[in-house]
């Protein structure tokens, strides 16, 4: 295996048991490169919560940069993220973040800021209090804290309501918040879970900018979110969960690579689909195709969503077909775990 | 590496007693300042209100008479044993300590102590002494206030004399040392009680119980009351009726240290609970 196709192999290993070894390796040589010290590192860590599985015999190292953790809502991202902070202890494994131990709180919290998808706040406490009150606790004196709640208000822009009561804030307004809480002291990891929730497009810009200037300083930034095309473009690396399994991970263009190589699903609704559908069929790259019940529209799958767009466009001019509608039916992240899932099945059996 | 990474004492101080005293800061705000610190002022005013209403009644009427028979300090007495420790400092600290983690668990906010590079029996520490230290503040001006106001009740001429001629100021001592005492003791269960019970309210009302009949309990079981302690600390003699099963009362010497050191077992239980506690307030 070459030096890139290892560094955007895919781990594909949705039965924890299988032997993906060919397939697939945990760490590129980027982690590799990376000291212990330097990296956040899972050795088959475990979490069960009584019967149920949070996650299961995870192994991962991570080096600094953006890295996303992506999968549908129960997946496990939350559970690895209270993991990695200590909120939960695993059932099995072990996790050390540069070196700590979760279990180590006050030698750890100095270097990790983590923002929890907890909405809520301490009451009776206004934006400013929130920040510079957590600082005084991490022991700083009232000078230092005050210049970093500052610095952490304007970097986050929310110091314009900084001496409002949280209790009034808006969905957009807390997760800035807790974000500034969670940089304030300068950490070297950053958790974040699904921290782009609630944000407008202009503050979602912000936000992202912001990442990337903490990625850029040699920083870990470790983002949740279950859409991957929110984060996909910003990650140096992505983690796809599905179930409590790490399903997936590497480089996101080998991600997206797999993605691409998925016949995608796209509706099309006209007032000609018998002509259409003629033309169609005799598409080299289409997988399948159905006539919808009420005889207004198609479903094709296609391998070459590139081309199957430029051709389409052609057959609409000829053939003068009115279209109502072209929708991409699968491109949702559940149909990206579909797939994923269902490959690693079939590399299996 | 970060620059947040240095520790380094901070006005000579260790780093633990500035923890203490930050953690001290921020839950004192929260619980004097936040919406539902109004339960806590009106526990806390509702003794005064009622004596300062009787101060309005008797400067007009005058007192009734078999209330001037009883006399202020008796009366002081009983107002302390019934109304202050048994009710108002005893449904405060129900409130202030329960919340310490118990409050934060149903709130959702107590991730935020954990996410702060502080050890886990410094934040026991911080968060109980800020407990105790608002119950006390609090319900020492309780005391204080009642004190004032029922002696002013029988007149601005006992008041003085009491205060400056008689017991009036060894005792108010004794009723805040009792106080600040209560807050400990109360305050030391309830937190233990938050800590264990998914639904304190239940144990807490039975613990109630279990003190207000005290005095029919056989003195063996008495000596697992707080109240049987402080009362041991009364200035004054305080009937506690026909029923009531006498037993001799412990010393101060023996009373305060032991309750001190009933405190120190469960902060170091409830430090052991809390390095091993997960947050988990609900589903995934």
């Amino acid at each position: 295996m070459s030096s890139h196709e290892q560094d955007t192999a895919l781990k594909q290993n949705v039965d924890p048991q299988a032997d993906l070894a060919t397939e697939a390796e945990p760490e590129g040589p980027l982690a590799e490169q990376v000291p212990d010290e330097r990296c956040l590192c899972f050795d088959n860590v475990s979490k069960f919560y009584g019967e149920v599985l949070g996650v299961n015999r995870v192994n991962l190292r991570i080096p600094p940069g953006i890295t996303s953790l992506v999968g549908p809502n129960g997946s496990g991202k939350s559970t690895l993220m209270n993991l990695m902070t200590g909120l939960l202890e695993p059932t099995a494994g072990e996790i050390k973040l540069l070196g700590f131990s979760p279990r180590d709180p006050q030698n750890l919290f100095r270097h990790l800021g983590y923002c929890a998808q907890f909405d809520s706040f301490p009451p009776g406490l206004n934006g400013y209090h929130f920040v510079y009150s957590y600082l005084r606790v991490h022991g700083m004196s009232r000078e230092e804290a005050k210049r970093r709640t500052d610095n952490a208000l304007e970097r986050t822009n929310i110091a314009h309501a900084a001496d409002r009561r949280m209790a009034g804030y808006s969905k957009g307004m807390r997760q800035r918040i807790k974000l500034a809480q969670a940089t304030a002291h300068d950490p070297q990891v950053l958790i974040l879970d699904e921290p782009l929730n609630g944000l407008d497009p202009m503050g979602r810009a912000e936000i992202i900018d912001l990442f990337k200037e903490l990625a850029a300083a040699g920083k870990h930034v470790i983002i949740s979110s279950h859409i991957l095309h929110e984060v996909d473009l910003i990650s140096d690396q992505v983690i796809l969960l599905n179930e409590g399994y790490v399903v997936a991970e590497g480089d996101i263009r080998s991600v997206r690579g797999e993605i691409d190589k998925h016949p995608l699903q796209i509706m099309i609704r006209c007032d000609k689909p018998e002509s259409l559908a003629m033309r169609l069929v005799r598409m080299p790259h289409l997988r399948e195709l159905k006539m919808h019940d009420d005889r207004q529209g198609l479903l094709v799958a296609t391998s070459d969503s590139k081309a199957f767009y430029l051709e389409l466009n052609d057959i609409v001019l000829e053939e003068e077909i009115a279209i109502e509608a072209v929708t991409p039916a699968d491109e949702d992240v559940h149909a990206v775990y579909q797939y994923l899932i269902g490959s690693g099945q079939e590399s299996t059996s | 590496m970060s620059e947040a990474t240095t520790q380094r004492p901070m006005d000579g101080m260790p780093l633990w007693i500035n923890q203490i005293l930050a953690v001290m800061r921020l839950e004192i705000r929260k619980t004097l300042l936040g919406r539902r610190a109004f339960l806590l002022y009106a526990l806390a005013g509702i003794t005064p209100a009622i004596l300062g209403l009787m101060v309005v009644v008797s400067s007009a009427f005058g007192l009734p008479p078999g209330l001037e028979e009883f006399g202020a300090t008796m009366m002081f007495a009983a107002v302390v044993f019934r109304m202050i420790l048994g009710f108002a400092l005893y449904l405060g600290c129900v409130w202030i300590f329960m919340n310490l983690f118990r409050g934060e668990m149903l709130d959702r906010s107590l991730h935020y102590y954990f996410m702060v590079p502080i050890r886990r029996d410094v934040l026991v520490a911080g968060k109980f002494i800020s407990g105790w230290t608002t119950s006390t503040v609090l319900f020492g001006v309780t005391t204080l206030a009642s004190f004032l106001l029922l002696n002013l009740a029988f007149g601005v001429d006992q008041l003085q004399r009491h205060l400056f001629d008689g017991p009036g100021l060894t005792q108010l001592f004794w009723y805040m040392v009792i106080v600040a005492l209560g807050c400990l003791g109360y305050g030391t269960v309830f937190l233990l009680i938050g800590l264990f019970f998914r639904n304190p309210i239940v144990p807490a009302v039975m613990f109630w119980g279990w003190e207000a009949l005290s005095f029919l309990l056989p003195p063996v079981l008495k000596k697992l009351t707080v109240i049987h302690y402080l009362e041991s600390l009364y200035p004054v003699e305080v009937s506690q009726g026909a029923l009531a099963i006498l037993t001799e009362g412990t010393p101060a010497w023996i009373t305060i240290p032991g309750l001190l050191i009933f405190c120190a077992i469960v902060m170091a239980i409830a430090a052991q609970r809390i390095r091993r506690m997960e947050v988990q307030y609900g589903s995934d």
